[in-house]
């Protein structure tokens, strides 16, 4: 048992460091370590940086242009890439429609959507939640009715989803649809890709707390989809949001991000003054950082355990659930220490509090804090 | 002992809190904010209809002579409402002080006037580069020919952007961190030398930072002592931390109701989420948390006009930093257990922890107090 990296992991840290340092735009680094909102463009850049040096899309299988990347390699990559200030990549299409359309989809949708995902030419938003489903994501509603034609016939697509992340900037959305209402809900969802340009989508801004414009809902009236655009087998659907949501796990705890705030805070207290002297010599708000410094010392270890248990097992378990929890707490805590250490200057809007205000939203999305507990007490507990 | 509030108190109140209902919608509101002022000179001057702004005014000058525990009725129902409006500012801190430390020219000059709706006020204290604590100003103001001459620089002054007057506080002697040597000045908004840039906040109101430029100020612009102006700027603080602990309830309450909404309404999974018992417990914990928060805030408006100074500051910060705590947690519980609801613009939920959120930043954060308590605790 030991705790360090390998010779080759150290030296792969190292060329991912390199690469990262020599080219990451400096203004996009300086909005991300800013916690600044981010245009399509910041990502868009760095994805076409990434996948010119073949880092598109790394844990991919190679014959789709992935990298070969162990998990930990991965890890380091997502670690070296919050320290330096890269955009996190949008997980959309390259963590969940991609392994999703590589796993269950047929050539033509490979050859059709792979490539663009790749890349980031194609821009991907995820057509899940609904006014009604959240939580209870298989009571969704959204229908698409087959309607017979000449090629084969297409789906007639109605319905809403909310939530959707970056619609509004997207070129395909990937879709949960009802095509059968008798029997279990979960049997009669089917997995639907739709053209964001098809007539009858249209998305409404969803504005957050802080101001900001990340989120939206998605209208679907009377849209009509074509039947190649059908992942797999119709009401199988349910089956591969399961495999998507187990999927590309390695950075769903942050740790990274998490040590890239917890630097940025550290620096905050060391300039920031209370009483003349700096903030970080303030015993109480010291002993805070150390508390989530703690936390996120244990989270690594944990991450690091969980990806050698993927890696050996490759069966999805419940540490994904584990990780999600602390580590949006640990983000959390983060951004309310570095909201805190402002003082009064945390009142004014556009400076630092609103991180504090978004990062509500990490407990909340990608199945909420309670929803993880449920898990956790299923598979490890058995109740 | 006794915890019962008097007829016309209650009366106020209900006056009030239906006057808010009418008049203050969660969409109104919106408009309030988006205007040029940020908030409505319409509903402030049916405030001063209602009788709200004379609270500190005395009744020899026209006014209600009202008591910290008469703020505390008014604050709770601005909460519950997330009025925008400068009551905060203009009559609790700056209408207070000028009562407890104005001469009775300077009370008979601007009181009534705060009274009738007429001056707006903002207290210039905190500066660029000091944390909460209240004796750091570096601000200046020597003797001039028949005044004062003012420099410095003071940052998030709150209502400081539509203020008509400022009360500045500038070191007369002393060290910058020094106790003595402190004084306050009434100065006008629009004087020469003063430069006000005012932003919104995180909650939907405004403040401003305020430079002074040389700024002249006759001698009876002097509030109270030279130098001494120390126990004034505490006292005045601490009556607006009890009114800010009273709004803390107030919003609290709502979002109690709110959640408690929610829960019953939401269904998932074939039932109302409230019949979870994990999310029935939690809300439990909000309302036992505020149930605790009004005590204080009750602890806080009684000794707030308390005449042994170490026994009010004790009781304020032991309340201000209670309140911050359980503000904090029953603003986080209520946005998770809206789920996504509570993180859009859209529903008042994230607007009431927002404002829960800067309440607690203000005049000293539940740490900072925490401190305070806990520093006392050494010298019993």
């Amino acid at each position: 048992m030991h705790l360090e990296f390998t010779p080759e992991e150290q030296d792969f840290r190292a060329v991912v460091r390199e690469f990262i340092d020599g080219n990451l735009p400096a203004e996009v680094a300086a909005r991300v370590n800013a916690r600044k909102p981010l245009g399509k463009d910041d990502f868009a850049r760095w994805q076409k940086i990434l996948h010119g040096r073949g880092w598109g899309v790394p844990t991919w299988p190679r014959e789709f242009g992935g990298a070969g990347w162990t998990p930990i390699q991965q890890f380091i990559f997502e670690e070296e890439s919050a320290d330096a200030g890269a955009p996190m990549q949008l997980p959309f299409g390259p963590k969940m429609v991609g392994p999703v359309i590589i796993a269950f989809g047929n050539e033509f949708q490979r050859k059709r959507f792979l490539p663009g995902i790749a890349s980031g030419e194609d821009w991907w938003c995820q057509g899940f939640s609904e006014p009604g489903a959240g939580s209870d994501l298989a009571s969704l509603k959204m229908r698409a009715e087959r309607v017979p034609g000449p090629d084969g016939g297409h789906y007639l697509v109605n319905g809403q989803k909310t939530w959707t992340t970056y619609a509004h900037y997207a070129d395909w959305i990937f879709c949960l649809v009802r095509t059968r209402s008798d029997g279990r809900p979960q049997e009669g969802i089917s997995f639907l890709l739709v053209d964001m340009k098809t007539p009858g989508v249209s998305v409404r801004p969803i504005v957050m707390l802080d101001g900001g414009h990340e989120i939206n809902e998605v209208w679907f009236e009377n849209v009509e989809v074509p039947m190649r655009n059908l992942v797999g087998d119709e009401n199988r659907g349910w089956t591969y949001a399961k495999f998507l949501l187990d999927q590309e796990r390695t950075d769903i705890a942050r740790v990274g991000r998490s040590k890239a705030a917890l630097k940025q805070l550290k620096g905050i207290a060391r300039r920031e003054l209370d009483g003349g002297r700096p903030l970080i010599e303030n015993q109480r708000f010291r002993d805070r950082i150390a508390q989530v410094e703690l936390e996120l010392i244990a989270l690594e270890i944990t991450n690091l355990r969980a990806l050698s248990t993927m890696a050996k097992k490759r069966e999805p378990g419940p540490e994904p659930s584990l990780l999600k929890l602390k580590g949006s707490e640990i983000e959390q805590m983060l951004s309310e220490l570095m909201m805190q250490a402002l003082g009064h200057r945390s009142i004014p809007r556009g400076e630092g509090s609103g991180n504090y205000f978004n990062c509500r939203k990490t407990s909340i999305y990608g199945g909420s804090n309670e929803i993880q507990k449920n898990i956790i007490s299923r598979m490890i507990l058995g109740l | 002992m006794n915890f019962d509030y008097e007829e016309a108190q209650l009366a106020l109140q209900e006056t009030l809190r239906r006057f808010i209902g009418r008049e203050y919608g969660f969409e109104k509101r919106r408009t309030y904010i988006a205007s040029a002022d940020g908030f409505s000179r319409d509903v402030w001057s049916k405030f001063a209809d209602l009788g709200i702004l004379a609270m500190p005014c005395p009744s020899h000058l026209g006014g209600i002579g009202g008591t910290a525990v008469d703020t505390m009725l008014v604050m709770e129902i601005l909460g519950r409402g997330l009025v925008v409006e400068p009551y905060l500012t203009t009559v609790v801190l700056c209408g207070g002080l000028i009562r407890d430390a104005g001469s009775d020219s300077q009370q008979g000059a601007l009181l009534p006037l705060i009274a009738e709706g007429d001056l707006l006020m903002a207290l210039g204290h905190h500066e660029p580069g000091t944390r909460y604590e209240l004796n750091h100003v570096a601000t200046r103001a020597r003797p001039a020919s028949d005044g004062y001459v003012i420099d410095g620089a003071k940052s998030v002054v709150l209502g400081g952007d539509t203020a008509d007057k400022l009360i500045v506080s500038a070191r007369t002697s002393g060290d910058v961190r020094d106790v003595l040597g402190l004084s306050l000045f009434i100065v006008d908004a629009t004087a020469p030398g003063v430069r006000v840039v005012g932003y919104p906040t995180q909650d939907g109101r405004r403040a401003a930072d305020i430079d002074l430029a040389e700024v002249r100020v006759g001698a009876d612009a002097l509030v109270g002592q030279r130098d001494r102006a120390l126990p004034i700027i505490e006292r005045a603080i601490d009556h607006s931390i009890a009114a800010l602990c009273a709004e803390a309830v107030g919003i609290m309450s709502a979002l109690n109701e709110a959640t408690l909404e929610y829960l019953k309404v939401r269904t998932q999974f074939g039932q109302p989420i409230g019949s979870f018992q994990a999310l029935q417990h939690r809300m439990v914990d909000m309302v036992v948390a505020t149930e605790q928060a009004r005590s204080m805030a009750t602890l806080a408006a009684v000794r707030a006009d308390s005449h042994d100074s170490a026994e009010r500051r004790f009781a304020l910060s032991a309340a201000k930093a209670y309140v911050g705590q359980a503000a904090r947690r029953v603003g986080q519980e209520a946005v998770q257990l809206h789920g996504g609801m509570g993180v859009v613009d859209e529903f008042s939920v994230s607007h009431h922890f927002k404002r829960l959120t800067m309440i607690n930043a203000t005049f000293g954060d539940a740490d900072h107090h925490l401190g305070y308590v806990s520093e006392r605790l050494l010298a019993v």
